[in-house]
């Protein structure tokens, strides 16, 4: 997800705490994170995922005015022009890597650059054909300098997988 | 509080119960709060009718987020310098999962783990690793 602003906020980093059910108060409480090692709050690990909603494209999200592919009156409101596979319209998500250079807490505003990376196929038992592509996202600070590097491995089935 | 180098040896464990039957309206906030709306996740009627699933299942990521909280109450905070998974199973809803660290080796001030999240029936839904900086 390129994203050119991700503010990283407070009351964001308290709804993704609460979305993984971590009631860890360094999330919550500004004056108890003061007096802790981090000496404020900061983000949990996987929040940088989160920058999704700073991109003003994704696909994942209803795009104001524009069909989306989930269900209303139907099943999908868009007709396809063709598979994508199973998963849906996003594939599934197959591997996800972060290295912390520093951690980001509310009042880091961020850059999130992406690079395209390695691209493989393999033959899959419960799902057919497996497409992985790789994606290197590089956030980066107010200052420019390297806050979280992420590499994601995401992967279009043939089909959907057998349970 | 974060972990003593002095204190970890090769194969020391930390287990944690990551959530005990997920339910539907955690997936939706996992959806809301990262921003990844992928009906896949929770719209029951796109994901039987359409993806050709049984039901909505869990985001990866929040099964790695759950786990991460299991990292973060074992090293401490602002302790990790490296994390990363492969989801290796979907998590479906009313699923039940346990989440376990294991000690690889401690070197340099950091602590390098092996890191498997499983399933009430036994079934590996994430397996990865993190690694962390010690005391």
């Amino acid at each position: 997800m390129a994203v050119d602003k991700f503010p990283v906020e407070g009351s964001h980093i308290m709804m993704f705490a609460r979305s993984v059910a971590d009631d860890n108060q360094i999330y919550y409480d500004a004056d108890y994170a003061k007096s802790t090692e981090a000496g404020g709050v900061i983000a949990p690990p996987t929040f940088a995922q989160s920058s999704a909603q700073f991109d003003e494209t994704y696909f994942l999200r209803p795009q104001i005015g524009e069909d989306w592919f989930g269900s209303g009156k139907e099943a999908t409101s868009i007709k396809k022009k063709e598979s994508s596979g199973g998963g849906g319209g996003g594939g599934l998500h197959a591997e996800q890597h972060f290295e912390y250079h520093r951690h980001i807490g509310p009042g880091d505003v961020l850059t999130a650059e992406v690079k395209p990376g390695k691209t493989w196929e393999k033959e899959g038992k419960r799902s057919g054909k497996l497409v992985f592509s790789e994606t290197i996202t590089e956030y980066r600070d107010q200052n420019g300098a390297l806050a979280i590097t992420a590499r994601g491995v995401g992967v279009r089935t043939e089909r959907p997988v057998d349970q | 509080m974060a972990l003593s180098a002095s204190n970890l040896k090769a194969g020391d464990t930390y287990t944690e119960c990551l959530v005990d039957d997920l339910s539907r309206t955690q997936i939706v906030m996992y959806a809301g709060a990262s921003g990844d709306y992928n009906p896949v996740h929770t719209d029951e009627r796109f994901t039987k009718e359409v993806a050709g699933y049984p039901s909505v299942f869990a985001h990866g990521m929040l099964t790695m987020g759950m786990t991460g909280r299991m990292l973060t109450n074992y090293v401490g905070d602002g302790r990790l310098t490296k994390y990363g998974v492969r989801f290796t199973s979907q998590v479906w809803p009313g699923d039940t999962l346990n989440s376990t660290a294991t000690v690889v080796d401690v070197t340099d001030g950091i602590v390098n783990l092996n890191v498997e999240t499983t399933n009430q029936d036994g079934a590996v839904v994430l397996s990865g690793y993190a690694a962390a900086r010690v005391d």
